[in-house]
This record gives C-alpha cells, sequence and structure tokens, in this order.
C-alpha cells in the first residue's frame, strides 16, 4: 500500500542516501573539526580575512565551552561530532521519481487544485528545472523591489559592507556552545534584504534557491527587513528529509528595524537519527514585528527556542511552536522573548504531541529587564499525550525586574480521551481516523496560520503518524 | 413495516468494565423497520447504558444474551463499524473536539462511510450538508463551529440532530436527548426527528427518556418501561400518559417483589 510505503520511508534503517558515486570527485574534509578544517572552508569559499579570524575565534570558543548538561541528551553528540564530515560539497538531492508518490497524495493536489509544477516540488520530486522557472519568474519580482535573496555565501561576497554590519550582531559566536561551532563551520543559508517600505506580498521560500546547497548541516541565515518592509520567509518542507548527516546546527540571525514586519515560518521533518540543534533570534525594533512559527517533527533530539529580542518602544514578538515527538524522539523546544523597552508586547503558544514514548518538553523565557515598563506578555503551552509511555514536560523560566509588568502564564497536559474516540468512533471513523482528527483539532489554532500547501502537508503527516498508534 | 426485527435484544445482560456492577439484567427488545419506540424509566434503570451497549460503548461489558442488527450479531463489532452498517447513537453528553469544525467532522465521517476506494467528492458534500442544515432550520454558520466546543447543552443536542440528518442512519438511538432542554430547543429537537422520520420512513428510532414531555412532541409507536435494568412493561402511547399519571414508584416496587423470589 503506497501510505506504508512514505511511513517506511520515515524511518532510518533504509536511507541509503550520501556518497553515492564514490568514483566522481566529491569534496570533503578529512572527519572531525580543527583549525585546518576551518581554513579548509574558508579557503573554498574565497572568503575574506576577517571570516577566517571570526571562524577560527569561534573554533576556540567552541572547544573551550562545556557540552550542555540541560535540554535533551548530548551525550553521545562528542563522538558523532568526531566522526563527521565538516563539510561536503553540496550534492545533487536524489529526487524521487513521480511514480513513486502515493496515487492519493496525487489526488489531494489535483482536488486542491494545486498547479502541476507545485505538486511536484511538495512531493519532493521536483525536477531541477521546474523549480528553477518558479523561482526565476518570482525572481523578478524581488529584484525589481530591490529585495536581495541570494545565498549566504553570495550574500558575503556580493555585499560585503551590509553583511558586515549585521552578521554575528544577533546571535554572537559565544552565545552558546552550537552558536560557536556554527561560526566555525557555517556554511549554506540564505541572505535576505527587504528595503525600506518594501511590501512583498509573495513568500520567500528556501527551496527556491535552487542549484544551491538547501539543506547545510551548519546553515547560517541572515536576514534583514529594512524600515517599515514587510515579508515572509518559508523553510523547510514536510516531506521527509533524507540524509546521512545526524547532525544538524543552525543559526538563523534576523534584524527587523523600526515599522518592519517579518514572518518565519519552519516545517520540518527530520529522520529520527537526527540532533537538531537552531539557534534562531531575531532583533526587533521600534514598532517593528517579528513572528516565529516554528513546526518541529521527527529528530532524535531537537533543541530549538525561536527568540524575540524586543529593543525599541511597542516591539512586539510572537513565536507559534507545534513540537511532535514520536517513538524515541525528545522535542525540547518553545521560545524565548525578551523585553528590552518600554510596552513591548510578546506572546508564545506552544503546542506538543507526545506519542508512543516520545518525550515533549516546552522549555521557554520570558524575561523583562528594568525600564521595560508596562510590557505584556503571554505564554500559554499545551501538551497532548497519546499513549501511557508518552512524556511531557514544562520548563518555563520567568524573569521580571520592572514592576508594572504584565505577564501570564498557561499550561495545559491532555490525552486523547476514551470519550472522543468512542464519539468519533459512533460517527463511523476508525480509532486511527479519529486520533488524526482529535490531533488536527489540537494543533489547529497554529496550523491555520500555515501556507495552505504546508498545512495540507502536515495533515497528511498527522495521519500517517497516527496510524500504527493503536495498540 | 416489515415483520422481521431490524434491532432485536435478548436476554441482554451487561456490566460495567472490569466491575462487577451489573446493569442489564435480561433485557429482551425488538424494533421493526421504521417503527418509534420510547423507553422511560427512573434513574439508575440502565437506560443510557443500553444505547451505549447498543453503540459499542468500551466502558460496558456485555456477559451474556444477544444483540442483533439486521439478524447480524452486532456484539462483535467495534463501534464505527456498527456506525457503518447504520446505527447512530445520540449522545445524552456530547463531547467536545477543539479545532475540529462542525463541517470538517462531518465530512470525515461521511467519507468514512463511503464504499472503499471512492471519495467523497467536496462540492457534494458541500451542498449535501447545506441542505440538511436547511431542512432542520439551521443557520449555515453553525456547521462553521468547533464540534460542541462551548456548546449550550441545546446547541449540542441540535449538533446530534444535524450529524443523524447527514449520516442517515437506519436506526437511532437517542439517549435522553431532551434531557436538560427547554421548551423551545425541545421543539427543535423534536422537529428534527419528524422531519428526518418523514423524509425516510424507513428510519427506526429508539427514544431514551425520563420524561413523557417529549413524546408529546413525538408520537411513538411503542412505549417500555424499564427497571433496574429491563424492560418490565411495552405498550402503546397510553403506557407513557399512565408513568406520567402513577409515576415510577408503582414499577419500583413490583420489580423488588419480582427479585425478591
Amino acid at each position: 500500500m503506497p501510505k506504508h510505503e512514505l511511513v517506511e520511508g520515515l524511518k532510518l534503517d533504509d536511507y541509503k542516501y550520501g556518497f553515492v558515486d564514490e568514483e566522481k570527485s566529491v569534496f570533503r574534509t578529512q572527519p572531525g573539526l580543527s583549525q585546518d578544517v576551518v581554513r579548509q572552508i574558508s579557503a573554498r569559499k574565497d572568503e575574506p580575512e576577517w571570516m577566517l579570524q571570526f571562524r577560527l575565534k569561534a573554533l576556540r570558543i567552541f572547544q573551550a565551552k562545556p557540552m550542555p548538561t540541560w535540554g535533551g541528551d548530548l551525550s553521545q553528540l562528542e563522538e558523532v561530532l568526531d566522526e563527521i564530515y565538516f563539510y561536503v560539497r553540496p550534492q545533487e538531492h536524489m529526487e524521487r521519481s513521480w511514480d513513486d508518490v502515493p496515487e492519493n497524495i496525487k489526488r489531494t493536489f489535483e482536488r486542491l487544485g494545486i498547479p502541476e509544477a507545485e505538486r511536484k516540488i511538495l512531493a519532493g520530486v521536483g525536477a531541477q528545472y521546474e523549480s528553477e522557472m518558479v523561482y526565476h519568474s518570482l525572481k523578478e519580482e524581488w529584484t525589481s523591489k530591490g529585495v536581495i535573496f541570494d545565498s549566504i555565501e553570495d550574500g558575503l561576497k556580493n555585499h560585503p559592507d551590509l553583511f558586515r554590519e549585521y552578521f554575528s550582531t544577533v546571535v554572537p559566536a559565544a552565545d552558546n556552545k552550537f552558536a560557536a561551532l556554527n561560526s566555525a563551520v557555517w556554511s549554506g543559508g540564505s541572505f535576505v534584504y527587504i528595503p525600506p517600505g518594501v511590501h512583498l506580498e509573495t513568500p520567500l521560500q528556501a527551496y527556491f534557491r535552487v542549484n544551491q546547497e538547501r539543506m547545510g548541516q551548519f546553515e547560517r541565515t541572515l536576514i534583514i527587513c529594512d524600515e517599515g518592509s514587510r515579508a515572509h520567509y518559508i523553510e523547510g518542507c514536510t516531506a521527509p528529509i533524507y540524509s546521512t548527516e545526524s547532525f544538524h546546527s543552525g543559526v538563523i540571525e534576523i534584524v527587523v528595524l523600526p515599522g518592519a514586519r517579518f514572518r518565519y515560518t519552519t516545517i520540518q521533518n527530520w529522520s529520527n537519527n537526527m540532533y537538531n540543534l537552531v539557534t534562531q533570534r531575531a532583533l526587533v525594533h521600534e514598532d517593528a514585528t517579528m513572528e516565529w512559527l516554528d513546526g518541529n517533527l521527527g529528530s532524535k533530539l531537537t533543541m530549538k527556542y525561536p527568540s524575540c529580542y524586543l529593543v525599541g518602544e511597542r516591539a512586539h514578538g510572537s513565536i507559534l511552536s507545534i513540537a511532535y515527538a514520536g517513538d524515541g524522539q525528545h522535542q525540547d523546544t518553545g521560545g524565548k522573548v525578551v523585553h528590552a523597552a518600554p510596552r513591548t508586547t510578546s506572546s508564545i503558544v506552544s503546542k506538543s504531541i507526545s506519542k508512543g514514548t516520545g518525550r515533549a518538553s516546552y522549555r521557554g523565557l520570558c524575561k523583562v529587564y528594568e525600564g521595560a515598563d508596562h510590557a505584556r506578555s503571554n505564554v500559554e503551552c499545551d501538551a497532548l499525550l497519546i499513549h501511557e509511555t508518552s512524556r511531557t514536560d514544562t520548563y518555563p523560566y520567568i524573569e521580571i525586574e520592572e514592576k508594572s509588568a504584565n505577564v501570564g502564564h498557561e499550561a495545559t497536559v491532555s490525552k486523547v480521551g476514551e470519550e472522543q474516540l468512542f464519539y468519533l468512533k459512533s460517527r463511523g471513523m476508525s480509532e486511527e481516523e479519529a486520533m488524526a482528527l482529535i490531533v488536527r483539532g489540537f494543533i489547529e489554532p497554529i496550523a491555520k496560520e500555515l501556507p495552505l500547501e504546508y498545512a495540507v502537508e502536515l495533515n497528511r503527516l498527522i495521519e500517517l503518524e497516527m496510524e500504527g498508534s493503536v495498540g | 413495516m416489515s415483520d422481521t426485527p431490524i434491532l432485536k435484544i435478548r436476554d441482554l445482560h451487561a456490566k460495567v468494565t472490569d466491575e462487577e456492577i451489573p446493569i442489564l439484567r435480561g433485557l429482551d427488545l425488538e424494533l421493526r423497520k421504521g417503527e418509534i419506540h420510547a423507553i422511560m424509566g427512573p434513574n439508575g434503570s440502565g437506560k443510557s447504558t443500553l444505547a451505549k451497549v447498543i453503540a459499542g460503548h468500551p466502558g460496558y461489558e456485555v456477559t451474556s444474551g444477544e444483540v442483533t442488527f439486521d439478524g447480524r450479531d452486532i456484539l462483535g463489532l467495534e463501534p464505527d463499524e456498527r456506525s457503518l452498517a447504520g446505527i447512530f447513537l445520540a449522545f445524552q453528553y456530547p463531547v467536545e473536539i477543539p479545532g475540529v469544525s462542525i463541517a470538517n467532522f462531518l465530512r470525515t465521517a461521511l467519507q468514512a462511510h463511503q464504499e472503499e476506494g471512492k471519495d467523497l467528492d467536496i462540492f457534494e458534500y458541500q451542498d449535501l450538508l447545506l441542505e440538511r442544515l436547511a431542512l432542520l432550520d439551521m443557520d449555515p454558520s453553525f456547521a462553521e463551529r468547533p464540534v460542541n466546543d462551548g456548546f449550550s447543552g441545546g446547541e449540542k443536542k441540535r449538533n446530534e440532530i444535524l450529524q443523524m440528518a447527514v449520516l442517515r442512519p437506519r436506526l437511532a438511538v437517542m439517549d435522553e436527548t431532551d434531557s436538560g432542554l427547554d421548551i423551545d430547543a425541545l421543539r427543535v429537537v423534536a422537529n428534527g426527528v419528524n422531519t428526518l422520520h418523514e423524509e425516510n420512513p424507513d428510519m427506526t428510532v429508539l427514544l431514551i427518556t425520563h420524561y413523557q414531555r417529549i413524546l408529546d412532541y413525538i408520537q411513538p409507536d411503542h412505549v417500555h418501561v424499564m427497571v433496574d435494568g429491563r424492560i418490565v412493561r411495552s405498550g402503546g402511547p397510553e403506557v407513557a400518559i399512565q408513568l406520567e399519571e402513577e409515576g415510577y414508584a408503582s414499577w419500583r416496587e413490583k420489580e423488588a417483589a419480582d427479585a425478591a423470589f
């Protein structure tokens, strides 16, 4: 059955991707991390001296910092780090053939009237030239408005001053061990600049950057929204990510200048051998708004806390997060909001689902500095447990230094009720269909913010995950 | 109407799962196609349990006896299989499903009722839903609300009727549908049932109720009295009137006396 093929594909054992053709010269550094490796990376990218120095300094910081003892279990990570290749030249992603795509997915696209070209992209089949075509027509729109949307390497090359002005100002190398690692070996990612007053209607999507490293282990993204601009960036895809790499450590820096509005959406579905540790942070200026929409499914361990540092008056930050932890998976996610200016507002809504032996933890910080008067913040974290063995934890940190601050926190934990299941089954739904419907209802407040095609895929994924959830 | 009963219950004994509390103690009942039956009884008589057992609620366990639907034993069937066979339970306390609209919920349910491999056409479904809402004199916006979430008692019961209208079951078991309703809400619900029965005279209805009131609006063909897990009296509409006048006490005493033997 087609459905089962996809489900099987989500398991790691069958992954045979990787260095397919040893015959072809595939450039990669030797395993493990060293100064030499870092120099090679910088040399291959033909970087200016300051960037090399930045990388080397970051390497020293990385080596000096201890492994964090909070969050997930990182005890095996040292070994992993000793063995991975820190730089591999981007390869063609193995594309699935359209024939392999399950019938019911093709029919869903049909029913929803999704255009041919997009169907293939959504199904992970995107033939290069088709993606190129979509990309090119959109590219014209951006360039005419003065928008820069490049790979991070090209950003450094083509816009050195702009790049240097903002790079590592939001997430300094010393911020945490993995930011330091990323700072030393970063490769691949996006560089985005939206000029003042420009409103982009069409979202920028990471997959548009065809022929470039779409999914690096150490992605670095830098986004600058100039005053009064408005844009939406979407990263990730719900198709399971096939990767031999078992470690993803990205850094995303966003600067939202006064009056600008920006939303960053991520939906990622990682293979279950993956350590996914990401530092995502936005600096939000006066009267500006930043929205993180973060969907994390799968991985062995994800540690990710999209953050908003509200540094200008009346800045607003919001984080909507969905985390799904299946058997043996651990999601340690949430968000951070830091109020460093008066009349700033923030909101965190986190919905997590734990199934089988999965563990989904909410970890969040709400910090209000003295002087950030009349700051308002609200956190809502809801957890849904599917099985007896499923687990959820909540680690809210609230640090308030300002008397006039108004901070609220609500948390709920629920399990799928027997009464709910019976009600739905008594209308003809199988147990799996009932589960899937209940789970979709649970994440609905966040899922409805997603672009349609992502919502469709997310629903589909949930249905697949709920199969086999019985017994 | 035909002679073969569509629902046949023989000597049914049932208890609470994992506990030793017997609730149904040898219940017999026969319903013929298209008939409207009412079961009345005092609190604790097991009326709701009967409804749930017919629908296959996991909280109750049948210890002996048989229940056949259309000649087919249904006790071995899962709740969803019973639904697909044409059985519908209108709940006394419908549960909430947050984040799921009634429209979406019903579409999923209706899709489950389709033949294997056949997909419900979304436009046909929309038309059907709107038509059903109109039939029941309900506003279309009702279907956009999340299932039972924040609903008043009356709204929950109206939602049950709407589901019945969309799924068009062959047997509708209505578990104290009238409880907690004011006269207006009761009328709406009763009208709904009558309209659906008019539309499909073959639909069999089993109304489980504590009060005689709803029977002013829905004319039953047969009325049964249930006490202590058993049917103790069956007759026509006059049984309800007698019950209204005399109350349950005499039936209780009689049962107690019988049980003492």
